[in-house]
């Protein structure tokens, strides 16, 4: 029964992220990204993950892609294809390209990365709730990640206004 | 006859959505009707009173309207991008639809012995769904005025894209001092704790700065930047006429009573009564009239924000004002626990 919502999410997410890189328009494609990232928040909730579902579509989908929506309205008003000027692009896209799935392929086939069972298993998320179960590991055993995440952010946020402020 | 417990679990859901998705159209439908009178009423105007009129209230005047607007002509504008220019009322609308699954909106009773809940879903991160749903519902507004291919419909987007995230911030930091009372997200949970007192009396600031960011998210005046009728025409919705404007429209009341119902579920006890009189779905209706009733005053007697104003507003006032309501709540509960 689980199979047929993740069939379902699964093939919109790949057809989609095809639409992200084959579509010549612009905004078709951040549309398209918009469709990936609803369709792998649905994923999470089939892997009783539902806080990150929420937080992807929030983040992802509400907050980031809408402002490159909003530079890519500014930047090319009308709906004419973009033109592609970096010519050295295609090469280099194809020769990494081969080396991810290359890579990908090999971490698959010798089980590099065996699945291991973390403490947080779907009964006991259920028990103490999702949200609380990020919350409490991220203010408890990754406190110091959590905090240099946020300390980057500061750090870019300063960035931003130094820049914004040098131009008037 | 026995059916597969899932089999049952999506009839039922299916019969829920069914009939909230037509309470909610009913609703919008009057909804316009209440607007045009309350704003003839403020501005000593008489309103409408002639389509099947009773007491001078014409209580068919939504159905004529629909019908109107059923016949105008479709019209597509010259070099518009056809694709996203249809797709954006339907987003605009759906997304508005999607918020009432998670609202909690009567007590669980028993009838004939079968046991009904009055939601659709009962999630542990309800308020975060609503939160989500709330900001994909930008992308109905800016993907109507890109598709447009309008200089003003263009600019009611960019207005609205900015508008619409300065203001989400205020919106949801508002609802953590909630949170941080019931230590659950699930709107259920957070409606059956007020039974006897509600959250606006531990919360009155949060309340505030969530009603006004809740105006500026359904684009009402004073925050109506995104179509300002004297600046932009009518904004990302210029170009668009006959079904799918009323699609717009449609999206526009269906957020009203959306942020109002939140606003209901989150301080004021949703379908709980004061002291615990009558709990039931009478309750969220008057609070949900009310808080329309609020949001139609304030465009019948407010003008509306300079563009630097309400950024300065959203950023420099709500925002601190929201992180200092969720400090203080943190001390206050740290010291009484």
């Amino acid at each position: 029964m689980e199979l047929i919502p993740f069939y379902f999410l699964a093939a919109l997410g790949v057809i989609a992220a095809l639409g992200v890189v084959m579509l010549r328009n612009p905004v078709y494609s951040a549309l398209c990204l918009a469709v990936v990232f609803v369709s792998l928040a649905g994923l999470y909730v089939l892997l009783s993950a539902p806080f990150l579902a929420a937080a992807q579509v929030m983040i992802y989908a509400g907050a980031i892609l809408i402002l490159f929506v909003f530079v890519i309205m500014l930047l090319s008003p009308g709906s004419d294809p973009l033109k592609e000027e970096l010519k050295w692009q295609r090469p280099l896209a194809v020769i990494f390209g081969v080396a991810l799935v290359a890579q990908l392929a090999l971490v698959i086939a010798l089980a590099v990365l065996p699945p291991t069972r973390g403490p947080f298993t779907p009964e006991l998320i259920a028990q103490i709730g999702s949200t609380q179960a990020v919350g409490a590991s991220l203010f408890t055993d990754f406190l110091l990640p959590f905090e240099i995440t946020s300390l980057l952010l500061l750090v870019a946020i300063v960035g931003v206004i130094v820049l914004a402020k040098k131009r008037q | 006859m026995d059916l597969d417990p899932i089999v049952v679990t999506l009839i039922e859901a299916l019969i829920k959505t069914i009939v909230v998705i037509i309470a909610l159209l009913t609703a919008f439908a009057y909804l316009t009707l209440v607007e045009r009178y309350v704003i003839a009423k403020i501005q000593s105007r008489i309103g409408p009173n002639r389509v099947g009129a009773i007491g001078g209230i014409a209580l068919l005047q939504p159905i004529a309207d629909a019908i109107k607007m059923i016949f105008k002509e479709d019209f597509w504008p010259a070099q518009a991008d056809k694709i996203i220019y249809t797709i954006a009322p339907g987003i605009a609308v759906g997304t508005a639809l999607l918020a009432w699954a998670v609202m909690p909106l009567h007590p669980s009773t028993e009838i004939f012995g079968y046991h009904i809940d009055f939601y659709i879903a009962d999630v542990n991160i309800a308020v975060l769904y609503l939160l989500a749903i709330g900001s994909l519902g930008i992308y109905g507004i800016v993907l109507g005025g890109w598709g447009s291919n309008n200089k003003y419909s263009m600019l009611g987007a960019l207005r609205s894209t900015a508008q619409m995230i300065s203001y989400e911030i205020s919106l949801g930091l508002a609802l953590v001092g909630v949170l941080m009372l019931s230590g659950s997200l699930s709107l259920v949970d957070i409606v059956e704790k007020q039974s006897f007192i509600w959250n606006v009396v531990w919360q009155p600031l949060g309340f505030i700065i969530y009603f006004i960011a809740a105006v500026a998210e359904v684009n009402r005046l004073p925050f109506d930047l995104p179509e300002a009728e004297t600046e932009l025409v009518a904004g990302y919705q210029t170009e668009y006429s006959s079904l799918k404007f009323a699609l717009f429209y449609m999206a526009e009341y269906i957020n009203m009573l959306t942020v109002s119902a939140i606003a209901s579920t989150m301080f004021l006890g949703g379908y709980q009564g004061p002291f615990g009189i009558l709990p039931g779905v009478h309750w969220l209706i008057l609070k949900i009239m009310f808080f329309i009733f609020v949001m139609m005053w304030m465009r019948g007697t407010l003008p509306r924000f300079r563009y630097d104003q309400l950024m300065g507003f959203g950023w420099k006032v709500l925002l601190p004002l929201a992180l200092a309501n969720i400090f203080v709540t943190a001390i206050v509960m740290v010291i009484f626990k």
